[in-house]
């Protein structure tokens, strides 16, 4: 029962930055119909910039996360600038070759800037747990779980209560009528990618801090990211913040029951099972007409 | 995916030396290490070493005349890229020998190659008992395999009063591996085996491995795995409050940067090594060790580093000292000289003895095996007696 527990607490915490990679993801596939594969360098570039601020520029922990966050809202409006304005009437196999090449130039330059070896960001958490009966939690853990739910939150409260949200929302639904009504569909899709890219960003400097920040961080996550997006309904934010967390329980409950080799695997079947019985995600919105 | 800046300047390097007088000059040694990927920290150490000697060497005079040449490729940690990487030295570089490939799954992945082209091949680090028993003539290692690490651990086993043990181990064929010599070890000294968890080579999070070791009733866990993985694994510890005996294997811990990384979580755990840089003049060859570290440190390397970087050194001195017994630059003549090397290393005498199936046997040096631990931050040495 206390390993359950134990079990149960660690697959929050996990599903908390799960839920923060996928929807960055699906908010950019959702509004945009543009396959990310710059998320994972985009997650990798949020741990380097928290590197960056906090150990090269020696900026206090809680100020150099917002300043990873920022930065990668501004390389995310970078990158639909320069790349993907000038190819939107082109077809999504463009796009998407596109971003591969993006990611692939991101991935093999923060190689050549900071080298194969893994760095560590230090945290201004004590090194004991926080011991609650028989389960017990990391202090960084438990920031990190508060700062994913907020981010949920905020990116929720945009999308569902703000006006740029309501543009978006129009743009997700029929993109020329919402031009035709007055929206800015150039500049909803500037902002969609820098708050997609921003999200990713946050979850790699949330992250960097609680493991090492290496070149490669980013690959796992963007495969776990797509795992998520997938399980959840492509452009579906309450379904990528489920998927998320559905996908944590499974890993961390298969690893803690099953079999601790097949953990990765664990998340990969219930996609299969998910995509067998229904298709199109647990949680699909309808699609876009025209 | 990935180009290394060191694969693309020895790419450009060699395509600029290639069909030159000066290349036919030097004895190029192939480099096959992960310097991507997740065991990136120790394969550049292992290469830094490697440069060390190479340079060492160079400055002497060389080897039958000539200088030697490393040409270094990046295997990204990964089977498939090491398989390919070594094709790639043999036939596009053409290096007639061969030091790699770091870990046991990456080296193993090799070995097919080796055979195929017959080029021998240093093994500097790889622990699994299958590289040296399954008759590959062309591999030469200095490196214990597990079974040996499990021998030398047995007398302190019995000292420390081990009464239930469980693993938790990398899952590729270096951690299970040791998994299975350990446990093997133990059973046979009436110590009772408990769970066997693996974890993947670039996971980071280990959580759920951890709370059902946490549960189990075994009073030691013994880990497998390189030193980014085990930092990571050290804090985890800390923050699920697991405090059982922590022992480690397989020398690729790099202590000095587990603690720095790790701080207080690391205390109370033990390792076990293969070098001691810690105290030169305890080591089998004080003088080379001195030097050893003497030019790590001009090199502006951290002395985190020296316990697995000395490996690379010692690989190379094996390898350079196996042409100058072969008497020729070619594959054949330093297979030959492989079992005429005789020479002090920073861990002893390396010699290789047959290992494997009569007719086809691989060499295998026999290296010394120590123990440490760390308490309060610090390094001390833990008398493995017998």
């Amino acid at each position: 029962m206390d390993q359950l527990l134990q079990h149960i607490l660690n697959a929050l915490v996990l599903g908390g930055t799960y839920a923060l990679l996928g929807i960055g993801l699906t908010l950019i596939f959702g509004i945009m119909n543009v396959v990310n594969f710059t998320h994972g360098a985009l997650y990798t570039f949020g741990g380097y910039a928290m590197y960056l601020a906090a150990v090269a520029l020696g900026l206090n922990f809680f100020v150099a996360l917002p300043v990873a966050l920022v930065a990668g809202l501004l390389l995310g409006a970078f990158i639909e600038f320069t790349l993907l304005r000038p190819l939107r009437r082109s077809d999504i196999d463009t796009t998407m070759l596109v971003m591969i090449g993006a990611g692939i130039i991101m991935q093999s330059g923060t190689l050549w800037i900071f080298g194969g070896v893994a760095k560590a960001v230090p945290t201004p958490f004590p090194a004991q747990p926080l011991v609650i009966g028989p389960v017990s939690l990391s202090y960084v853990n438990l920031f990190v779980l508060a700062a994913a739910i907020a981010l949920i939150a905020i990116t929720y409260f945009t999308i569902n209560g703000t006006r740029l949200g309501r543009a978006m929302r129009a743009t997700f639904q029929d993109h020329d009528t919402a031009a035709l009504m007055g929206v800015n569909v150039s500049l909803i899709y500037t902002a969609t990618f820098a708050i997609g890219s921003a999200l990713a960003a946050a979850a790699g400097a949330l992250l960097g801090p609680v493991y090492v920040v290496t070149p490669q961080m980013g690959e796992l996550a963007a495969v776990k990211a797509f795992a998520i997006v997938i399980l959840g309904g492509l452009g579906s934010i309450s379904g990528a913040t489920i998927g998320g967390f559905i996908l944590a329980f499974a890993e961390e409950l298969g690893a803690g029951y099953i079999s601790s080799g097949y953990r990765d695997a664990m998340g990969f079947l219930i996609i299969i099972a998910v995509l067998l019985v229904k298709p199109t995600g647990l949680f699909a919105r309808a699609e876009r007409i025209g | 995916m990935m180009i290394s800046r060191r694969t693309t300047l020895a790419a450009l390097a060699f395509s600029l030396l290639a069909g030159t007088a000066m290349a036919a000059d030097t004895i190029k040694i192939g480099v096959n290490e992960p310097l991507t990927g997740a065991f990136a920290a120790s394969g550049t150490y292992v290469v830094n070493g490697a440069k060390i000697a190479a340079d060492e060497i160079n400055a002497k005079g060389g080897v039958l005349g000539k200088k030697i040449e490393l040409v270094i490729e990046d295997n990204k940690s990964n089977p498939t890229e090491a398989a390919s990487v070594a094709e790639k030295l043999i036939t596009s570089d053409k290096v007639p020998v061969l030091m790699g490939s770091w870990g046991s799954s990456l080296t193993l992945a090799t070995m097919p190659k080796l055979e195929e082209y017959q080029v021998p091949m240093l093994v500097e680090t790889s622990s699994s008992g299958k590289i040296t028993t399954s008759g590959n003539p062309f591999i030469f290692r200095i490196s214990p395999p597990s079974s040996v690490e499990a021998d030398a651990f047995e007398p302190i086993a019995k000292k420390l009063g081990l009464k239930k043990v469980d693993f938790l181990v990398i899952n590729n064929d270096w951690g299970r591996g040791a998994a299975a010599d350990f446990s093997k070890m133990l059973k046979a000294n009436g110590v009772e085996v408990g769970l066997t968890e693996t974890m993947d080579q670039s996971a980071q999070d280990m959580s759920a491995q951890l709370s059902k070791l946490k549960a189990s009733d075994a009073d030691t866990i013994m880990v497998t795995s390189a030193v980014d993985q085990l930092t990571l694994l050290f804090k985890q510890m800390a923050a699920l409050g697991l405090k059982k005996r922590v022992i480690t294997t397989g020398g690729s811990q790099n202590p000095d940067q587990i603690i720095a990384q790790a701080g207080a979580a690391a205390d109370n755990t033990m390792h076990l090594t293969t070098f001691l840089p810690w105290w030169p003049e305890k080591t089998p060859n004080p003088e080379a060790t001195a030097y050893f570290l003497g030019e790590w440190k001009k090199r502006g390397f951290e002395f985190a580093g020296a316990t697995e970087s000395f490996r690379g050194y010692d690989g190379i001195r094996s390898v350079a000292a196996a042409i100058a017994a072969g008497g020729g630059t070619d594959p054949a003549s330093i297979q030959k000289g492989f079992w005429k090397v005789d020479i002090v290393g920073l861990n002893g005498p390396i010699k290789f003895a047959k290992s494997g199936p009569t007719g086809k046997e691989s060499g295998q040096s026999k290296p010394n095996v120590y123990l440490i631990e760390i308490t309060d931050g610090k390094v001390k040495q833990v008398q493995l007696g017998g």
